[in-house]
């Protein structure tokens, strides 16, 4: 292992890589990718909107409007790859930072920032967009993951899961018994462990003694490192993982390799625990970047195209603020809704005794409600 | 018929959940060709298949996570627990995701997940085999939790919380696993009392007695022998311990004025807390006595050896009976 935090173990054989840090097309004997140029193209759209978004969300909350964001900084070719990869009826079980693959499946940007403005914990369908919600214990998504896809599995369903997770669950009890129970009856999921280096404060190797996609290996099943911060061999490895588990073959780890350019969230100091040399390493590396300098440099976009892309991200990110600004405060009394799906006695109790409290204190002219 | 035992009874009730609905499926560690640890699941998934009635590698943060999934996707798993005291490995899942998934995605999502534990002690069993960990889940919003204390409840309420959009905890007496009684099995289930109902199972007029699951056993035995000295006491099985039936407690003990609770756990937090606080709140003027408590001590679960001497038995119950009509 190394310690600088993925810089020098970026480049080593294992990783799988389809356009350079420099924007070099490369063929992967096992990884092939036909792509077109509308493709690459809206490749490269999804990934300046979804950086947009997150810039816009961190201005949000720096100014007192979501209380706290996690920042996608530097992932944004693991999401959008890994997200394109899916089929509509795949289904994904997120973290709470994959805000790329929440764009892919369609949830509107709003729906996110409800969870962050403590609006509530999530504002989209999970069964319309085939998303769950975000989960904030660590790694827990995974065993639900696992579940559903072996729910997939008894259905006769053609689809396939993916669950998303990061270095720090690696270490976590309910991510390895994920991978026991997925191996144990072949539920069609896919891992998607994005290694960003660092867990808060604690790089990756204090999770493991081995490269993480290693462990697959021992639980039985096979795993790929991928460049994380390659969109197009995230797409390209991912499109066959969740082919292999469609086709009946089990579940499969991918390691997207990448680094967390940002804070953890927010709250967090990243001066505290890391060197600035380490980010701009990586910042070479930075995922948006490489399809830029290829689109470029093969003639497939000129400069009106990025100034188009740059005038919708400025248009998305005033829409985004829009929307967060005029979203409605929930109401005292909704604390009480849907706890249970059959209702309970001592919800529907509590309930009426704090109506009935707040009544008490109401002006007669208030307005806005309960 | 002749008398089924509960363990019976509840692998009966099973049995019609399996047959009733294709999506309800079994779940947890050698319920599958053993039949469970306790013979509950005795014979289901040679009837049913091993789709239906699954063997789960030993994890039980695995078998409640999974189950959560195969619940989003449309299932309605039942997932066995070996042991009361091997449900802590599964706390994450069942008080952090099963119990707020339908209040977190606002109603989107549903969480029909039983989660089947056997409990309480008496068996002479080695430690983390004879836990009363109720009241920890009774404490999780979300969360159902039943207790049945008898082979026809047994019967039924497993049925009824298998029809539950709701995830519910259901505890079984482990030591009155083997006690018998009479059961309809032709009775429709629509015709059961409800599962979160109490059930006034002797009547009384003098004081009463508030229990569930292997503690109902002893109260009735309690109230007989308070018979022979002139007490008639009335004995409520609680059985749904979230949420509590709260006019069936409150009428037994406004109609009494004496209440004592009964359970394994130790009293301290435990559910005679709660019960003791609201019932003082509604019937505070029909009380003729303080509420007292008889359950487990502040200790841990002690060696088997010791477990008479911690477990409430007929001459604690007594005691605490004797006491409450002093006043």
């Amino acid at each position: 292992m190394t310690a600088d935090h993925g810089v020098a173990e970026y480049g080593a054989g294992d990783l799988v890589q389809l356009l350079t840090p420099e924007g070099l097309r490369l063929e992967h004997p096992d990884y092939p990718l036909e792509i077109s140029e509308d493709e690459l193209r809206g490749l490269y759209r999804d990934l300046a909107l979804v950086r947009r978004f997150d810039t816009e969300a961190t201005a949000l909350q720096r100014q007192g409007e979501l209380g706290i964001w996690a920042s996608l900084l530097g992932q944004e070719a693991a999401q959008i790859g890994s997200g394109r990869a899916l089929h509509p009826d795949d289904m994904a079980f997120p973290t709470y930072r994959e805000h790329g693959v929440a764009w892919c499946r369609g949830i509107k940007p709003e729906s996110l920032l409800q969870l962050f403005r403590g609006v509530n914990f999530g504002g989209w369908d999970p069964k319309a967009h085939n998303f769950a919600l975000y989960t904030i214990v660590i790694g827990a998504q995974t065993l639900h993951a696992t579940g559903y896809a072996m729910g997939m599995q008894r259905d006769g369903s053609e689809n396939a899961v993916i669950a998303y997770f990061g270095d720090g669950a690696s270490s976590e009890g309910d991510v390895n018994e994920a991978f026991i129970f997925a191996a144990s009856y072949n539920a069609p999921v896919v891992f998607f462990l994005q290694n960003n280096q660092w867990a808060i404060s604690v790089p990756e190797e204090r999770q493991s003694r081995i490269p993480l996609f290693r462990r697959a290996h021992g639980f039985g099943f096979p795993g790929v490192r991928v460049d994380g911060n390659d969109v197009l061999a995230c797409l390209a490895v991912t499109r066959k993982a969740l082919q292999y588990a469609r086709d009946g073959q089990g579940p499969f780890l991918i390691e997207a390799f990448t680094y967390r350019m940002g804070a953890h969230t927010t709250s967090d100091d990243p001066t505290r625990y890391r060197l600035a040399s380490e980010l701009e390493n990586w910042k070479l590396r930075d995922p948006i970047e490489r399809v830029k300098a290829y689109l470029s440099r093969n003639g497939l976009a000129d400069s009106a195209f990025y100034e188009a892309i740059e005038a919708e991200a400025t248009e998305f990110a005033a829409r985004v603020r829009a929307a967060c600004l005029s979203m409605p405060e929930p109401k005292p009394l909704d604390i009480f809704n849907r706890v249970y799906a059959g209702g309970s006695p001592l919800v529907d109790e509590e309930r009426a005794t704090y109506d009935a409290y707040l009544a008490g204190y109401e002006p007669a002219d208030s307005v806005g409600g309960r | 018929m002749a008398p089924v035992a509960i363990a019976r009874a509840l692998n009966m009730g099973l049995r019609k959940a399996l047959e009733q609905d294709p999506k309800v499926i079994i779940m947890g560690e050698d319920v599958g060709k053993l039949g469970g640890v306790f013979r509950v699941t005795d014979g289901l998934q040679k009837d049913f298949g091993d789709d239906r009635v699954m063997d789960t590698p030993l994890a039980e943060s695995g078998i409640i996570g999974t189950a959560i999934g195969l619940a989003m996707r449309g299932y309605r798993p039942i997932c066995e627990i070996q042991f009361d005291g091997f449900v802590f490995p599964a706390y994450d899942q069942i008080v952090s995701q099963l119990a707020k998934l339908h209040y977190r995605s606002q109603g989107l999502v549903k969480m029909p997940v039983v989660v089947r534990i056997p409990f309480g002690g008496g068996i002479g069993a080695v430690e983390h085999h004879s836990e009363s960990p109720e009241a920890l889940f009774a404490h999780v919003a979300g969360l159902k939790v039943v207790a049945c204390s008898n082979a026809a409840d047994a019967y039924t309420m497993i049925q009824q919380a298998v029809t539950s959009d709701d995830p519910v905890i259901f505890f079984e007496p482990k030591r009155r696993y083997w006690e018998k009684a009479e059961l309809d099995v032709d009775a429709p289930l629509t015709d059961a009392v409800p599962l979160h109902a109490a059930r006034v199972v002797r009547p009384g007029r003098h004081l009463t007695l508030l229990a569930y699951g292997p503690m109902v056993k002893t109260c009735l035995d309690a109230a007989k022998v308070a018979a022979d000295e002139g007490h008639e006491i009335e004995v409520v099985d609680v059985r749904s311990l979230s949420p509590i039936d709260w006019p069936t407690v409150t009428e037994s003990v406004r109609h009494t004025g004496r209440c004592v609770v009964v359970h394994e756990a130790q009293t301290f937090l435990g559910m005679g807390s709660e019960l003791a606080a609201r019932i003082t709140e509604r019937c505070f003027y029909e009380m003729q006595a303080p509420i007292l408590r008889v359950g487990g001590f502040a200790t841990p679960y002690p060696p088997s050896r010791l477990e008479e001497s911690f477990l409430p038995d007929l001459d604690r119950v007594l005691d605490a009976v004797d006491r409450c009509l002093s006043y």
